[in-house]
């Protein structure tokens, strides 16, 4: 009843006509982005972020995450038509999509995508209801050892999944804990890490190292090839777009598939929607009855991983909105966004901002809608995105970057930084160093060093205390275990493998 | 543990994180490790400090044992457009404070056209117009949001 009751309100929040208008820029700049490769979900809503300031925080919230779940429709169109993944997490569907293609079948193709993706989609956002009030409530015992732990599972999940080197995805963490300190230390007053320079003292905001990171190192790496990337012609006669009825028959156990592996995979920390795609269209080949046929243009095998990207969404939602845990870079950026506009998600997110939450879970239901409505006739419009001369986009970008910077704080001193995350984004990719673990250090940095301090101050200065408290200790063992499985060849080969796939 | 590709890149940037962590570990114990109110502003400092030192230390390491990589050299034309990216860029943030957004913004976008894309110069300009004069008109105009402005006012 409880929630029925959130949900009805939430309708009321995200059917009035501004909100509904944000929805819909989301999920249209979501489908474009996801479409135009070389321009991820985490660069754009980096991006766009320091745009939100003045914005009602409902709407812009509305609007950011219509923008994480459109790119996932929008993915898989240049997966099917060009072989080309217009995100990670399309890769997958490059394999079987790309075939139907080629074998005349597109249309049917690009709506089986278009339709797993909505079930699987409103599916998540139904998990995403169920799960997280109850998991809130729960969080509501943790105490400051209980959310040290969590943060250190949540990071240490990341690091596994994030890149080959473990130690690489280490120090990158590290390195973002190290930005976290910059400024000045809220318990003592003391100044960290500000090199005489004044404009340090306040840290480093968050929006200038995600736009450099993600955004500008995006821009650098892409410039790297010396002519512009041929584009090849997409095919006409895309009328066909709805599958037969054996095409949604052969797709039932896809679309459970898609949504529960989705789902699951989402919630945790680190899984990712690349993972939960490779995962769902591992299963479905393995109980498929013509398995065999898997990557010759098999619709199952475009319905399951379409599917299990967009369930990830509602997945990923659950642990940063209940308890304040990113699992992904974008989730990372969304959680700054939260706190930036003056929430504070975890436990108590829901109870105090009810409007927020069944706001957002209504307009994802609506959401999921629009995308379908857009995605299945216009098709061929949005594909024509990709004419677009990379020589117009990416100075677009640089713009937007540039001009997003300057807004939050009017400093040029934050220009120059987001110069030197910029520099470091790209070195970082050069080097093998991922950036999500950065990212979601300086996330949490904050956090993490405030909770240890609080623990010990608790317990006397006793780091007992972190273990003798069943919760925190059960997640610290977990932590700590995660960061030892790469240790075992066995588990470090199914890793490295899943990475390899990702 | 260590499965990253043999880059020689892993050794330089093994010594420029080590490098760092002691700098962090050297300022984290000029500040107060724990007080009476419990820990002090270098507990955690010097807690990653310490995790940064010895990681880069395992990177260094493992990758001497392993040996140069050979086959891995740097593509220095490719590395070469990024950085003439990020050095455009760079001078066109620093050029803000004398021509403002607008102007800077237009030679930048010149500089990638004509530049770095090779596209006639008359493409390059009208590009480089349309983009600066867009971004003053949707976010200076249309949506309040400020830019940098130059000696000319805008």
């Amino acid at each position: 009843m409880e929630i029925l009751t959130g949900l009805l309100n939430g309708f009321a929040v995200a059917l009035e006509p501004a909100n509904l208008l944000w929805c819909f820029v989301g999920v249209l700049l979501g489908t474009v982005v996801g479409i135009l490769p070389g321009l991820g979900p985490p660069a754009t809503i980096a991006m766009l972020l320091p745009l939100t300031f003045n914005m009602n925080p409902a709407g812009a919230i509305i609007m950011l995450a219509g923008i994480y779940y459109g790119a996932k429709y929008g993915g898989s169109t240049t997966s099917i038509l060009m072989n080309v993944p217009g995100e990670s997490a399309s890769v997958v569907t490059c394999l079987d999509g790309y075939q139907m293609a080629k074998k005349g079948r597109a249309g049917a193709a690009l709506g089986i995508a278009a339709i797993a993706s909505f079930v699987a989609g409103t599916v998540g956002v139904l998990g995403l209801m169920l799960v997280a009030p109850p998991i809130a409530k729960f969080a509501l015992s943790f105490s400051s050892p209980e959310y040290f732990a969590l943060m250190s599972l949540g990071l240490a999940l990341v690091v596994l999944l994030a890149g080959r080197s473990i130690v690489k995805a280490l120090l990158a963490a590290l390195v973002g804990l190290w930005i976290a300190s910059v400024g000045t230390d809220l318990f003592s007053g003391t100044s960290r890490f500000a090199f005489g320079q004044m404009e340090l003292l306040s840290g480093i905001d968050f929006v200038v190292v995600a736009i450099g990171v993600f955004a500008l190192a995006e821009v650098l790496a892409n410039m790297e090839a010396r002519e512009e990337t041929q584009l090849l012609p997409v095919p006409k006669g895309l009328k066909n777009l709805l599958p037969t009825m054996q095409d949604l028959k052969d797709c039932r156990f896809a679309f459970v598939n898609g949504s529960v592996i989705g789902f699951l995979v989402g919630a945790l920390p680190g899984g990712g929607s690349t993972i939960a795609s490779f995962l769902s269209y591992g299963l479905e080949k393995a109980v498929s009855p013509r398995r065999e046929q898997f990557g010759t243009g098999v619709i199952e095998g475009v319905a399951a991983p379409e599917g299990a990207n967009n369930s990830e969404t509602g997945g990923a939602l659950v642990p940063l909105l209940t308890l304040g845990i990113p699992g992904s870079g974008t989730t990372a950026i969304l959680l700054a966004a939260l706190v930036l506009w003056g929430f504070k998600p975890g436990p108590l997110f829901i109870p105090e901002h009810p409007a927020l939450f069944w706001g957002l879970v209504a307009s994802m239901y609506i959401g999921n809608v629009m995308l379908l409505i857009l995605n299945l006739p216009l098709v061929p419009l949005f594909a024509q995105v990709l004419r677009m001369p990379v020589y117009v986009l990416y100075p677009l970008i640089l713009g937007v970057s540039m001009v997003g910077v300057y807004s939050v704080s009017g400093s040029m001193f934050d220009l120059l930084l987001l110069m030197v995350f910029g520099m470091l984004g790209y070195l970082m990719r050069k080097l093998d160093y991922p950036a999500a673990p950065l990212i979601l250090g300086l996330a949490l940095g904050a956090g993490m060093e405030r909770a240890l301090r609080q623990s010990l101050m608790m317990s006397e200065g006793k780091l007992s205390i972190l273990v003798s408290r069943p919760i925190s200790a059960v997640m610290l063992s977990l932590a700590v275990l995660v960061l030892l499985v790469p240790m075992f060849g066995k588990f470090n080969a199914w890793r490295l493998r899943a990475l390899e796939q990702g | 543990m260590e499965e990253g590709t043999r880059k020689p890149g892993d050794l330089w940037s093994g010594i420029a994180l080590a490098a760092l962590a002691l700098t962090i570990i050297i300022q984290a114990r000029q500040w107060e490790y724990l007080g009476p109110e419990g820990p002090g502003p270098g507990f955690f400092p010097l807690w990653y400090g310490v995790a940064m030192l010895a990681l880069s230390a395992l990177l260094i390491v493992s990758h001497l044992r392993r040996g140069y990589a050979r086959g891995n050299a740097a593509d220095w034309p490719k590395l070469g457009r990024a950085f003439s990216t990020w050095f455009a860029l760079a001078v066109s943030v620093a050029l803000f404070k004398p021509l403002g957004f607008v102007v800077s913004f237009a030679l930048l976008t010149y500089f990638i056209v004509a530049v770095m894309y090779r596209r006639p110069l008359a493409t390059a300009a009208l590009v480089a117009v349309a983009s600066a004069g867009g971004f003053y008109l949707v976010f200076d105009l249309a949506l309040g949001v400020p830019l940098p402005v130059g000696v000319l006012g805008f």
